[in-house]
């Protein structure tokens, strides 16, 4: 039987945060494209739940030198140490609620299997899980506007971003049915990333040297010798990702001219930051 | 449940054994007991398998009855009604539209259902309310294109000979989960003779395992 035997994909994203202007369209796309649920009185955001966040980050600089820089923050999809698919959160899971796709990189996150006991939120260090401490309650006729290809939450469970998998299922069964054996790139984007009025949000697939996230970001295939847990860096020196040197190996790349932006995704002892800066980022393969 | 008995045979076996070895009183009393035992066992299993199922499911009548067989005899096969739309993914329960492909506001056969389905809904211009004995809960995902076209399967193979029936079931729901009584099957314990006897996620699985070399992903199935 023909099926399951394609190259394995790794599905990925680079953003632009030189391009991104903070609009927040990126969050509003997410949550009605996956029928996240909000409260009734939304100022206390320490139990909201958002798969897309955009934190706000500054140079700490007063006038007229302030910078300011926004940093959209999906679901990293880490590949673990070693890229191994022993992600932070699917390491912990007693549940098995949460698993790593290796035919795609996604993390996925099973609502009806999980108990809520959070320890991947625990684990997370991107604090990309949220727990619902409610049922959803939708106001009165917006039940019709669900998207029926995301299964809603129930009060108790964990969710987080799935990097949109339903267009994913969407676009296989259309590549299926008109006997394709697999997708193209523009077929499976992430809401986020068509939402993005500045096209700051790139999402495809990095094994494929055709895709543009790919030749943003250039993966390289080494391992990094300074830490051999560290697989995929990118060998384009303005693109980072988040607290890279925990070897949670993200599948979220951020990209930015500025310096100071790049300094954001880790925290570094004084002087440090000086010393890898070069290498951030760079390979010191070829 | 033929190991059931065979256990409490031994069991009540080896209990009369033990009450020989001591005084004859005793073995009246033990007796009785055995006896209790057995009729209370049988009780409890014939309640079990007979009367449990019946508290679980409630049986509901399917709108009017469809005569399936009568219907690919005309239309050829089951995509005419059931088919793909353009985008690959599937249509399920035809709308009333597809069934307006060939019926009219005039009835085509003899029957009383053809008469219900003219009158209360191609005039009222409504949809069918079918209950879907298929139904799978929210979260499945599944993809008829992967497993017809691509992996060219029968529609037999999981729904079993319903091409040939003549007249609908009635629709057993799960009083607990809401879910149809096919999804479990119709044997209460759960065993299988044939693949289209239940549609859990375990013969989802299985059936992936031995045709791919891996049950798969749980993002493959879920959503």
């Amino acid at each position: 039987m023909k099926q399951n035997n394609n190259k394995a994909h790794k599905f990925g994203m680079v953003i632009d945060l030189d391009k991104c202007t903070g609009c927040g369209s990126c969050m509003v796309s997410c949550m009605s494209e996956n029928n996240v649920p909000f409260k009734e009185d939304e100022s206390n955001k320490k139990d909201s739940i958002t798969w897309m966040r955009v934190y706000k980050l500054t140079n700490g600089k007063s006038f007229p030198d302030t910078e300011i820089a926004y940093l959209p923050r999906p679901c990293q999809h880490c590949g673990g140490k070693g890229d191994h698919g022993h992600s932070p959160c699917v390491s912990v899971c007693p549940a098995v609620a949460t698993d790593y796709g290796y035919d795609t990189g996604i993390v996925s996150q099973i609502y009806t299997r999980c108990f809520g006991c959070r320890y991947c939120m625990g684990a997370c260090p991107y604090h990309a899980r949220y727990f619902n401490w409610w049922d959803p309650k939708w106001p009165e006729g917006m039940e019709n506007y669900l998207s029926p290809d995301v299964s809603p939450r129930m009060r108790g469970v964990v969710e987080k971003c799935s990097f949109c998998y339903h267009r994913y299922q969407a676009a296989k069964d259309t590549a299926y049915y008109e006997g394709r054996d697999d997708i193209e790139e523009h077929e499976y984007q992430t809401a986020c990333a068509t939402a993005c009025p500045a096209g700051a949000i790139v999402f495809g697939d990095l094994n494929n040297p055709a895709h543009q996230v790919h030749q943003i970001v250039k993966p390289d295939p080494h391992p990094d010798p300074r830490n051999k847990h560290i697989v995929g860096k990118s060998r384009n020196p303005k693109v980072f990702r988040l607290l890279e040197r925990l070897g949670t190996n993200p599948k979220v790349y951020y990209l930015s001219e500025r310096e100071w932006v790049r300094k954001q995704g880790d925290n570094y002892l004084d002087g440090e930051w000086d010393k890898i800066k070069n290498y951030h980022g760079a390979s010191s393969h070829d | 449940m033929s190991e059931r008995e065979n256990k409490t045979e031994n069991g009540s076996m080896e209990s009369v054994g033990e009450g020989t070895a001591g005084e004859e009183k005793d073995d009246k009393g033990l007796g009785l007991g055995v006896i209790f035992f057995i009729v209370a066992f049988v009780a409890c299993f014939l309640s079990g398998t007979l009367l449990f199922p019946k508290l679980l499911y409630s049986k509901k009548e399917q709108p009017f009855n469809f005569d399936h067989a009568l219907h690919v005899g005309e239309a050829g096969d089951c995509e005419t009604c059931h088919s793909f739309r353009e985008d690959g993914s599937f249509t399920g329960i035809p709308k009333l539209a597809t069934c307006l492909d060939c019926h009219s506001e005039e009835v085509l056969g003899e029957t009383e259902d053809e008469a219900v389905f003219v009158e209360e809904y191609v005039l009222e211009e409504k949809e069918v309310p079918w209950y879907v004995y298929s139904r799978q809960p929210d979260n499945v995902f599944f993809s008829h294109a992967a497993h017809t076209q691509t992996a060219g399967m029968d529609c037999v193979t999981c729904h079993g000979h319903i091409g040939e029936s003549t007249s609908l079931k009635p629709y057993e729901e799960n009083r607990i989960t809401g879910y149809s009584r096919d999804i479990w099957g119709k044997n209460i314990f759960g065993i299988k003779k044939n693949s289209w006897d239940r549609m859990k996620m375990d013969d989802c699985a299985a059936c992936h395992k031995e045709e791919t070399g891996h049950k798969g992903y749980c993002f493959q199935c879920h959503k």
